[in-house]
């Protein structure tokens, strides 16, 4: 039993993950019917977004500490970042230390501008064209802008901690009952999938609740109806495709902590959520959510030494073999509207 | 001849001139004149001219014809390699057994991915294919590492039991065709000029001439034109009482072998194969060569392939040095600063200049280098009325938008 609880608990934070992505994959196929091979990307440059903030941060520059000496006798130099020396040392410490959640605040404009330049100056001109173009100019986008990453943050992994209150584990077994030491969780991975249930909540109640919703829930059905009816379907929907910018940014602000970014980290979490889109159903909000948990927990399911030693190699591939029998058997997906993408 | 009419003949003696003098047109700068770096007549690019040359014709059979966009079409050459080596470890160094079994064995994949992956079409499908290279890919890392030896990539080894070569000497015999190595050759000196023939280069522009006149062949027969049915109008097809998937399966098992067979001769110039030819960039890099050159055109593909490769070639070798002495010519400043900007296309950028072209591509010229050479020539002639080569897909009905616009 408490084995069964640890897998589920590590297939959430990827399962967040991959929910968060396959959410904006979605947003943007339901409102404007493209499939965005760029959603990847912009996982990658929320994640780049903390890398930034943390840099910015951690800037610093050296100076002589007089009360203190090296080991020959001489003044100390120390570097002392910036963000210190102008709003005292707690304050400073306080801003590095949260510099993770802190990008939140910066990663929100930019993937918004990122998403609507995006959707402005390009997807805007493909509506009308086949999907296989559509396909191909945001994969040369996707590559475009993974190199731009490449150039700017080098190849290599970049760490970023997380803040100091979330390091480290904590024994979740013995909250449940269990003895301890069973069931270990890091205390980010928590946070991750909190941050990741309110996000999806926020979109839903948003699409539930306000006018704004409902008018892009009714052009998800009928576009044309809701652009007779006299309202700017198009300006409501290229704000969604910011939002989903926005949602895949956040994901991958917060995904920094737990794996490094790297520039191409993107690209891997794509083919992934395509296939949780899938498995999902094409245009299905709460599809691509439910799917994306699942695969999330099968993954780490499969990851079990027990089940490796099984099956070797189960865990490589046992997305891909879930999201093949998925369509085999019901190639709509688990939760596919009728009607959508059935060609 | 050869059951191609005159038009068709026509290009296909252009693509054998120009393969058959490659090593002259390529090397069109002397060796000793600075511009000697922009010559492509050497082996080793050559022969990936015309490997990626049939790679891509075979990816244009399935996509130029059908429509259907398979992102995963690298798996195919991955496997051709892999079987390849492989026939190399345990029959022969002789390239033929390795480059049939590379041919079949990518078949045999192809018809059982293919048979999936077209339960769907459109970006369904799209997407399955990627998921299927993604798997074969993150396999060859992970469990199969005992076939494909992993990351350090599988290459014949001094106990390779190669069971018709008998039992070898201290070295490993060098891969050959009947005897002959791939690297077998000899250079000719002329003026200043020095033109290398190389019998791997003949070898494989032979086959890809072959391929070529077989995808000449498909384009133009009945089976030719069930394929571009199935792009056209699928439901109508079935109105009429046709069942589209045999056709298409079998188009996409045909551009698989073509995949297969480009593995099995890049492992016959090169006998090392890595699982990074599988990766989605090299399906992507495909794709790029088709559509760059004309999806749906017989000479597109080559076309495509050829550009890519060329300006992989030259981009990714130059550097800051060589960019400095091209923009020598602007004041300081400003040379600074060309160079700055200039460097993030070339060398390691290539990548970057790779995704750009893609866009301009896709977004301006969505017929490709064919398209444009029509536009261009029909500014010339203005005055007869705009003629559309065949293979032009306008002139077939699109296909219909999504339902949810």
């Amino acid at each position: 039993m408490d084995a069964i609880i640890l897998q589920v608990l590590n297939g959430l934070d990827k399962g967040s993950a991959y929910a968060l992505i396959a959410l904006g994959l979605t947003l943007i196929f339901g409102t404007l019917g493209v499939v965005n091979f760029a959603h990847g990307v912009l996982f990658a440059l929320g994640a780049f977004c903390a890398v930034t903030l943390q840099a910015f941060f951690s800037a610093s520059f050296s100076t002589v500490d007089e009360s203190r000496t090296d080991f020959l006798g001489n003044p100390l130099k120390v570097e002392v970042p910036y963000v210190e020396a102008w709003f005292g040392e707690t304050v400073g410490g306080v801003l590095i230390d949260w510099s993770v959640p802190l990008a939140i605040l910066l990663a929100i404009p930019v993937m918004a501008v990122v998403g609507i330049v995006m959707e402005r100056g390009l997807i805007k001109h493909f509506y009308k064209r086949p999907h296989a173009d559509q396909i191909l100019v945001t994969f040369g986008l996707a590559i475009v802008l993974q190199q731009i990453i490449k150039y700017f943050f080098g190849a290599n992994p970049i760490p970023v901690p997380a803040p100091d209150a979330f390091r480290g584990s904590f024994d979740f077994g013995v909250m449940l009952g269990f003895d301890p030491f069973t069931i270990i969780y890091p205390y980010w991975r928590l946070v991750y999938f909190g941050f990741a249930a309110v996000i999806i909540g926020g979109i839903f109640a948003f699409l539930r609740f306000t006018t704004f919703g409902m008018v892009v829930r009714a052009g998800m059905a009928d576009r044309e109806t809701v652009g007779l009816l006299g309202i700017n379907i198009d300006r409501r929907f290229t704000i969604m495709f910011g939002l989903a910018a926005v949602v895949a940014g956040l994901a991958g602000v917060m995904y920094a902590p737990i794996v490094a970014p790297n520039y191409d980290m993107g690209m891997n979490f794509l083919v992934l959520s395509f296939v949780v889109v899938v498995v999902g159903g094409m245009g299905s909000l709460p599809g691509a959510v439910l799917a994306g948990f699942l695969l999330g927990i099968i993954e780490s399911f499969a990851s079990m030494g027990a089940v490796i030693a099984l099956i070797p190699g189960i865990n490589q591939v046992i997305i891909y073999l879930v999201a093949i029998i998925v369509l085999l058997v019901r190639p709509r997906g688990l939760m596919g509207r009728k009607g959508v993408m059935e060609d | 001849m050869l059951g191609l009419n005159r038009k068709d003949l026509t290009l296909f003696l252009v693509v054998l001139g120009l393969v058959v003098f490659a090593p002259f047109l390529l090397n069109p700068f002397p060796d000793a004149s600075g511009l000697a770096r922009f010559n492509a007549g050497y082996p080793d690019l050559m022969q990936r001219f015309v490997i990626f040359g049939i790679f891509a014709i075979g990816f244009n059979i399935l996509f130029g014809l059908t429509g259907y966009l398979s992102f995963g079409h690298a798996a195919f050459l991955g496997i051709g390699s892999y079987a390849g080596v492989w026939m190399m470890k345990l029959l022969t160094v002789n390239i033929v057994p390795a480059i049939i079994a590379s041919t079949v064995i990518a078949g045999l994949a192809s018809l059982v991915i293919g048979f999936i992956c077209l339960r769907r079409s459109g970006i369904y499908f799209s997407i399955l294919t990627l998921a299927f290279a993604q798997m074969s890919f993150a396999l060859a890392y992970s469990v199969l590492t005992p076939i494909t030896a992993g990351e350090s990539g599988l290459q014949l080894s001094l106990s390779d039991p190669r069971i018709l070569d008998g039992a070898a000497g201290n070295s490993i015999p060098a891969v050959n065709f009947f005897g002959i190595t791939m690297r077998d050759g000899f250079d000719w000196a002329m003026g200043g000029w020095v033109f290398t023939f190389n019998f791997g280069y003949y070898f494989c522009a032979t086959l890809m001439l072959v391929a070529f006149y077989l995808s000449i062949r498909i384009f133009r027969s009945p089976f030719g034109m069930m394929l571009r049915a199935v792009k056209s109008n699928q439901q109508r097809m079935n109105y009429t009482g046709l069942n589209p998937k045999p056709y298409t399966l079998a188009a996409f098992v045909i551009s698989g072998m073509y995949a297969g067979l480009a593995g099995g001769l890049m492992v016959a110039v090169d006998p090392l194969a890595g699982a990074d030819r599988m990766f989605w960039t090299a399906s992507g890099e495909v794709v790029l060569m088709t559509i760059l050159g004309g999806a749906g055109t017989l000479i597109g593909p080559v076309l495509g392939a050829g550009m890519i490769k060329y300006f992989e070639n030259i981009f990714s070798r130059l550097n800051e040095r060589d960019l400095n002495a091209m923009f020598d010519f602007l004041p300081d400043g400003l040379q600074g600063a060309a160079v700055a900007v200039a460097q993030m296309f070339v060398g390691d950028g290539w990548l970057l200049t790779l995704g750009l072209m893609f866009m301009l591509v896709v977004i301006f010229l969505p017929g490709g280098l064919v398209e444009g050479g029509q536009r261009i020539a029909r500014l010339f002639r203005r005055k007869r009325p705009a003629r559309r080569g065949p293979d032009s897909d306008r002139r077939s009905p699109q296909p219909s938008p999504h339902p949810g616009e």
